[in-house]
């Protein structure tokens, strides 16, 4: 479903340039689960931009169902967002002044859906994450747990292709983490294709199929990569690293 | 998006903000008020004006004799320049004042010395008894056409044809009386006493005709019946040698001072209107100010609603609604408190004051206008915001 060829993106910080993706090529394919775990500046949240339609590339190709969106334009990317890919975001990202129901309903506004539809499938979502009883509430009357959950209803809510889940746990106590990522492997369960982005291996470990990233290029698949072999070798580099700090 | 969607979000916006929204109104409010206000007072003023001009009759020249040196223009004169080069009937007046009396009680009287010509030249109307016929004066007979407040002064009431008065030294028998026009403006009839002006001109020793209003066919023709009126006139009276200036006459004509009060009043209407635009201008830079203020405070919230799906129109519509919003419904207090004040204005200042359709529809369109162009620089900023870099903003 995503392809990824030798794609690259560079920032000019302060007179330095940054590869943030340095010719990275990944394939995921329709209905999987796939954590890409990386330390901060390893260029996950780049990634998760450019998979999400809301940065572009300098290099490279990028497929989304067979399609190459380097050359849409910003409406087509626009229409993209709505109807092809849920965001789940750390810092939650609902709108304040709307409660969790209008909250729900926002992406389908801006598809021109109708009112009774709309609210309909607006509560559906809010059913299956488990909120019902909470939708008329605004964020700021709700748990971190649940106002994360309220944006898991408005991510599926347009039933997209693909759920992005940008360090959906970062701000959550272990509970609500624990309820979360439940959640988001229920919907791997029913069908989506769930795409994480975390720097926790805990919260990784969720997913089917587990990617690290280190300097905007992949050093580990487990798809591909034996992860027991690579998690050794990674334990042991960190090790003698430590040693070598003590002298 | 549909639209009903993109309003219901823009109001929201505005009313979770309601001091801001309503401080940012109060320039398009102040700025509609002013012009409203200022525009209606001058019109109703114009109106006001222009309604006694044209009391005082359209297509009609007024002659005044200034010279004290001039000689005799008689009846005859004038009746010889009726009905040619574009004239009309010619009234001839003697003027005078003396006081009415009878029974002790006293009225003061404006005497107007006339032939029956001055009823259609003035368009005098009598409701009682009749007014002054050619054989009245060829007669000279001493008949009063009076003013109903001289009636009512002498006699209580209007009723009063066949009683008699006495007034400069003779006594008068009443065969008309006047319609009451119950203003106090020159033009009132109530306190004039027409008499004939065969019977004036024995009475007040007055034998020349100094003043003469004459009509003229059509308002097409008062440019030629002026300039035969500038030669009869001309002949009859010499001109002051030594100052060019001062003809010995002069010729009113209604009409040249109506146009050009109308367009004094015009210029003046488009003046003040013109100054209290300005306040609407200053109005609309609040407006874009605020405007800006607030796609800055809401860059996160631009940067959500572009991740999961809308448009650039869709955020330009927003925010192009919200400005237009304030500006309109701003637009409509101040109509509204303009129409008001009007009102109140006209009771006290005694003038047919109101808010005009086309001065609203003016005003209106006006701040619809305000709105976007001074709102569609921050929608359009709020829309360009790339989403990526709308998120991150804290």
């Amino acid at each position: 479903m995503i392809e990824l060829k030798k794609i690259s993106k560079t920032y000019i910080l302060g007179g330095d340039t940054v590869h943030a993706v340095d010719e990275l090529t990944l394939t995921i394919e329709e209905h999987e689960f796939v954590a890409i775990i990386g330390a901060s500046g390893s260029g996950k949240s780049t990634l998760m931009n450019i998979i999400g339609c809301l940065d572009t590339i300098d290099e490279g190709q990028y497929l989304l169902r067979g399609q190459d969106i380097s050359s849409y334009t910003d409406r087509q990317m626009s229409t993209l967002r709505n109807r092809e890919i849920g965001f789940v975001f750390q810092q939650f990202n609902l709108l304040q002044k709307l409660t969790a129901l209008e909250n729900v309903e926002l992406p389908l506004i801006y598809q021109g859906m109708g009112l009774s539809q709309r609210k309909k499938r607006s509560v559906e979502a809010l059913v299956r994450v488990g909120l019902e009883s909470r939708m008329h509430h605004r964020p700021n009357q709700l748990s971190g747990g649940q106002q994360q959950r309220v944006a898991i209803a408005r991510a599926i809510v347009t039933r997209p292709a693909l759920i992005l889940a940008d360090e959906p746990t970062g701000n959550l106590d272990s509970r609500s983490s624990k309820e979360i990522l439940e959640l988001l492997h229920e919907l791997y369960e029913a069908g989506n294709t769930v795409l994480l982005i975390t720097h926790d291996i805990h919260t990784a470990s969720e997913a089917k199929r587990r990617v690290r990233l280190v300097d905007g290029r992949i050093v580990m698949d487990s798809k591909y990569d034996d992860e027991a072999a690579y998690l050794a070798e990674e334990e042991r580099a960190e090790k003698m690293h430590r040693e070598a700090m003590k002298i | 998006m549909k639209l009903t969607q993109a309003v219901k979000m823009a109001f929201s916006a505005i009313l979770s903000n309601k001091m801001r929204s309503f401080l940012t109104m109060l320039g398009i409010i102040i700025g509609v008020l002013s012009v409203t206000l200022l525009v209606g007072i001058v019109q109703g003023a114009t109106d006001s004006v222009t309604a006694q001009l044209q009391g005082l009759g359209g297509n009609k020249l007024m002659v005044s004799i200034t010279s004290p040196k001039a000689t005799y223009i008689t009846l005859e004169d004038l009746t010889n320049l009726q009905n040619k080069d574009g004239l009309g009937l010619i009234a001839p007046t003697i003027q005078g004042a003396d006081k009415a009396k009878v029974d002790g009680k006293i009225s003061a009287a404006s005497i107007s010395g006339v032939t029956d010509a001055a009823q259609i030249v003035d368009g005098i109307t009598v409701v009682n008894g009749r007014f002054i016929q050619q054989s009245d004066n060829q007669n000279r007979l001493n008949v009063a056409v009076v003013g109903a407040k001289i009636a009512k002064d002498l006699f209580g009431h209007t009723d009063v044809v066949g009683s008699s008065f006495t007034m400069l030294g003779r006594s008068f028998e009443i065969v008309g009386v006047l319609k009451e026009d119950g203003t106090t403006s020159m033009s009132s009839q109530d306190s004039t006493v027409y008499i004939p002006i065969s019977t004036a001109s024995r009475l007040m020793n007055q034998t020349s005709i100094r003043s003469f209003n004459a009509a003229t066919i059509s308002s097409g023709t008062v440019d030629q019946g002026k300039t035969a009126l500038e030669n009869f006139l001309g002949s009859k009276i010499k001109a002051s040698s030594d100052n060019s200036e001062d003809k010995g006459y002069t010729i009113f004509n209604m009409g040249d001072i109506l146009s050009a009060f109308d367009s004094i009043m015009g210029t003046m209407s488009l003046l003040l209107g013109g100054i209290a635009s300005i306040s609407l201008i200053v109005g609309g830079i609040g407006i874009m100010n605020i405007m800006l203020v607030s796609v800055t405070e809401r860059t996160r919230e631009i940067g959500i609603r572009k991740a999961i799906g809308a448009q650039h129109s869709d955020i330009l519509i927003q925010f192009l609604i919200e400005a237009v919003s304030i500006s309109i419904t701003g637009g409509l207090i101040g109509m509204l408190m303009g129409a008001g004040l009007l009102q109140v204005l006209s009771s006290i200042m005694d003038l047919q004051l109101h808010l005009s359709v086309s001065v609203s529809a003016l005003a209106l369109g006006f701040s619809l206008a305000i709105g976007v162009i001074f709102g569609i620089y921050p929608a359009n900023k709020a829309a360009k915001l790339k989403p990526i870099d709308a998120l991150r903003y804290e």
